[in-house]
């Protein structure tokens, strides 16, 4: 009997490189955490000089605000700002799905998330590179 | 011998029912396991915050009647609770998000140590909120 003892797993004729293919994280949960962690840093400044440039703005007028995008310095912070908390916002919800959501639902929803991240960087990083170089012409 | 195949059988099939972390219903409730759970909640909530600026970014750039559209929404009392609870979970998501890098330092990972800070993280966001409703106070007064 194959499973009569403990430890009899080990016996399977299977290579250690066959057994451990395909069971998960090798050097990838790093990445990620090492991603989250950088993405963390970096919006500490980014963040609050994001709360505050709002927090200063005169007013919300759509000149102003326009006014306010179109200056160079703004329109790099803001859209480094959009990547980095998109990002950030991406690993996030990952792992609160990983550790909520089970089965074949976590899967369809890692998807939908990571989709839907990447549609709102780049809708946000296009919509302030209009509003920037509007202000050029 | 049967009986041992047996054994391994409901044990292999404990193992693949196991229950999944994390299992908030079995733990006794504490500081730090609120702290973590907060962190967590802000951070979705701020996930639905990155949705709406960028909602705000592409009306900018609609031009003056998507903008127009956009503000009706974006200004009514339902947005402005919102973002009162946006500043809210910001407040606290980045001084918890400072307390968990300090954590990766390797310090303060004491179970008194991580207590005190627990502390200095809910003082400190309040405070951050505090200047925050300060500054917009300020801010209106000046524009009015």
């Amino acid at each position: 009997m194959l499973l009569d003892r403990p430890g009899a797993r080990d016996m399977s004729l299977r290579t250690p490189l066959g057994q451990a293919l395909g069971t998960g994280a090798a050097r990838h949960g790093v990445h990620h955490w090492w991603v989250q962690r950088l993405t963390s840093v970096a919006l500490v400044p980014l963040s609050i000089w994001f709360l505050v440039s709002l927090l200063t703005l005169s007013s919300f007028d759509h000149s102003t605000v326009i006014a306010w995008m179109a200056h160079g310095s703004t329109a790099l912070l803001l859209i480094l700002f959009v990547l980095v908390a998109s990002r950030h916002s991406q690993l996030g919800v990952a792992v609160v799905v990983e550790d909520y959501v089970h089965g074949g639902l976590r899967t369809l929803t890692l998807v939908i998330s990571t989709f839907a991240h990447v549609l709102l960087a780049s809708a946000g990083v296009l919509a302030i590179l209009r509003t920037a170089l509007r202000g050029l012409t | 011998m049967a009986a041992s195949v047996e054994f391994w059988q409901t044990q292999l099939n404990s193992m693949a029912s196991r229950p999944l972390s994390p299992h908030l219903q079995v733990y006794k409730f504490t500081y730090a396991m609120a702290t973590s759970i907060f962190n967590r909640l802000t951070g979705l909530a701020l996930s639905a915050g990155l949705v709406l600026l960028v909602y705000w970014l592409l009306a900018v750039a609609g031009g003056a009647r998507s903008f127009a559209r956009a503000m009706t929404i974006l200004s009514s009392p339902l947005c402005k609770v919102l973002y009162a609870l946006l500043v809210i979970a910001f407040c606290y998501h980045l001084t918890a998000g400072i307390r968990h890098l300090v954590w990766d330092t390797g310090r303060g990972l004491e179970r008194t140590q991580s207590r005190a800070s627990a502390r200095v993280v809910v003082v400190i966001s309040i405070v951050l909120m505090l200047l925050v409703a300060y500054c917009f106070w300020i801010a209106r007064a000046r524009a009015t």
